[in-house]
């Protein structure tokens, strides 16, 4: 209970629950009791032809914490399920594989669907290319989106990997074996060294060539963008 | 009643054939080619007694299409429904590795990451949490992309935009459960990922996360169906259907988005500018008129315009409709109650007078923002971008009263 976030949830409890003694029924008016259940749904006063403030609600304060609802997590079923992977590399395991060492496990587990070259066997997604340097994928249908000129972080090519592929057998990949499946698609696509090794500190480094094309959404209401 | 002239033969038996249990059809009298009979006069004797589950009539037969898809796509028969409401077997499937069959006994949603504890949930725990009811829209980001890439005459509501469902959720807020594991002060996004075997992942702001976000086990008052979570999902009101996420098993609070698949190489929408845009999480606003459309045939005279109009960012302000491809709009009705971030029913009369007629909609909410034409999409966005195609769209009808996707 740290955080002041927690803090300050605590305090807002302590609050309604005086407001609540006081009588008063309007003690959720403004309040941040946020697991406090409340209707974005009531028609507005308008719409009932009726004035009265929209926010005040008959719903009992409830604590900020329910005890004994849930258990602890231990940290085997935490490390279980924990498999994401971050562009700094934070998830990303011990272990490590080149384009060479990944070859074979590509040729068995990959280009049935992706072909023996990344080309990608429709409907499965090509996964190498470097045209469309320009990013025109806006202008012209026909560009096909890459690993080589789509994929903002390399990162993410372990953390799909890992795990959603092979796509019937999902998981069944050693680390050594996604490190090098990911080497392989880097190298073909041009990105890597064919020597290079990839492994928890080199994969994040990797600079992916469409890295500064994205940018966060700039859409506000109001006005077509 | 010229609607009903599209009633297929197929369409019926393939109905009948679903009817679960057939109680209703065994009433019904096959003849030559298979289409049900009702008894001449209903009211001559008693029917069949009651049933642990209905089923629709023979004569109905509302169904999502494609089906049988493993990763991919089925679509809400916008053109059979009236109302608000879809009913839970006919909402839109996108899945990206199979409906998984999932036990809610043995079913855990695992909160952890930033938290003060980690913590873990089984379905009847979550069950005994406060929880809420609410309608929302939810509908995939790329909804409408066949029509705006390839617009086809024998288009139908399905097909046109038929990635969107709207009905009643219940379940708890995410802020509840984030409130029990205790969230620190360097969070700032969470990552939801499903028990499927796509794990399908996504990252959400944490805002979004703590205000109106909702860990859903019921919809349309029962439980979830598989191909929509069951036993339990995301729902992030007015947000992309993808972040909703289906069979959802943990919640990890992060500092900052992970950069899933799902974020980067899919669901980011290329620009005219050479740029494409991330994180677009919002559904823009849209409306689609589901009747007439393709492939009703008119008869002249009064009949009604109706669509439904939704938008991620709160209430339909307003809808407008044209018959004259866009020269002219009268402001149709909307259905109240509007609710935010949930699709509303809008009608129009319109009297058709043989003369070939455009007819369009144009929603406008309650943040001022309208759909573009396509013309004004295109020039923003390019003609090959992609997500969030919320261009107004229009219908032709024909002098012979046929009905086409323009």
């Amino acid at each position: 209970m740290s955080s002041r976030a927690n803090a300050r949830d605590l305090h807002l409890s302590a609050l309604g629950v005086r407001l609540l003694a006081a009588g008063l029924a309007l003690a959720c008016v403004g309040c941040e009791l946020r697991d406090v259940p409340h209707s974005n749904q009531t028609p507005s006063a308008t719409q009932q032809g009726i004035t009265r403030p929209h926010d005040v609600k008959a719903t009992p304060v409830t604590p900020a914490h329910f005890a004994g609802i849930g258990r602890a997590a231990t940290d085997a079923e935490i490390r279980a399920w924990d498999i994401d992977v971050n562009p700094a590399g934070r998830g990303l395991p011990a272990g490590r594989g080149t384009a060479a060492q990944g070859a074979p496990t590509y040729a068995a587990q990959c280009a049935a669907c992706h072909g023996a070259r990344g080309e990608g066997i429709p409907p499965f997604p090509r996964l190498v290319g470097r045209d469309a340097a320009d990013f025109g994928f806006a202008r012209d249908p026909k560009l096909v989106k890459t690993v080589g000129n789509y994929w903002p972080y390399a990162t993410t090519l372990y953390d799909y990997i890992n795990r959603t592929m092979p796509f019937a057998a999902p998981g069944t990949l050693s680390a050594d074996e996604v490190y090098g499946v990911v080497a392989w698609i880097l190298a073909e696509n041009g990105i890597i060294a064919r020597t290079a090794v990839m492994d928890s500190r080199t994969l994040p480094a990797v600079r992916m060539p469409a890295r500064d094309r994205f940018v966060p959404d700039d859409r506000r209401g109001g006005s077509f963008r | 009643m010229s609607d009903e002239r599209t009633v297929s033969r197929r369409s019926v038996i393939a109905g009948a054939a679903a009817a679960a249990g057939g109680a209703i059809l065994s009433q019904v009298p096959l003849v030559e080619a298979q289409q049900p009979v009702a008894p001449g006069n209903p009211s001559a004797a008693p029917g069949s007694g009651t049933t642990a589950q209905g089923a629709r009539s023979a004569f109905e037969s509302p169904a999502r299409a494609p089906t049988g898809v493993v990763t991919g796509s089925s679509f809400t028969p916008l053109q059979d429904l009236t109302g608000t409401i879809t009913p839970a077997d006919l909402v839109f499937e996108r899945h990206h590795s199979g409906i998984p069959a999932i036990d809610p006994a043995q079913h855990r949603l695992m909160v952890h990451g930033l938290t003060d504890r980690n913590v873990m949930f089984t379905m009847a725990e979550l069950k005994r949490l406060p929880s809420v009811s609410r309608v929302h829209f939810l509908e995939c980001s790329g909804n409408g992309r066949a029509a705006f890439r390839d617009p086809r005459p024998a288009m139908t509501p399905q097909q046109v935009d038929g990635l969107l469902g709207n009905g009643e959720w219940t379940g708890v807020l995410l802020a509840t459960l984030l409130r029990q594991a205790g969230v620190r002060a360097a969070a700032r996004w969470v990552i939801a990922e499903g028990a499927d075997s796509a794990k399908l992942s996504r990252s959400i702001p944490l805002a979004k996360a703590m205000d109106d976000a909702i860990v859903a086990y019921a919809f349309n008052g029962e439980a979830l169906r598989p191909a929509n979570g069951y036993p339990v999902r995301l729902l992030l009101p007015g947000y992309e259907g993808n972040m909703s996420v289906k069979w959802l098993r943990r919640i990890e609070v992060t500092d900052q988005p992970i950069m899933a698949r799902d974020e980067t190489s899919k669901y980011t929408d290329p620009l005219a500018n050479g740029t494409a845009r991330q994180f677009s999480f919002v559904m823009d606003v849209k409306s689609l008129i589901t009747r007439p459309s393709h492939p009703q045939r008119l008869d002249r005279g009064w009949r009604e315009i109706a669509g439904l109009a939704w938008t991620g960012r709160g209430r339909i302000a307003r809808v407008d409709v044209s018959t004259d491809g866009g020269g002219s709009w009268t402001q149709a009705e909307l259905q109240e109650p509007v609710l935010s971030r949930a699709a509303t029913r809008f009608r129009l009369m319109w009297e058709w007078d043989g003369r070939e007629a455009v007819i369009m909609s144009r929603a406008t909410d309650e943040t001022g923002a309208s759909q573009p034409t396509r013309e004004a999409f295109i020039a923003a966005r390019g003609p090959a971008t992609d997500y969030h195609f919320n261009a107004i769209r229009a219908w032709r009808v024909g002098r012979d009263g046929t009905v086409s996707f323009v």
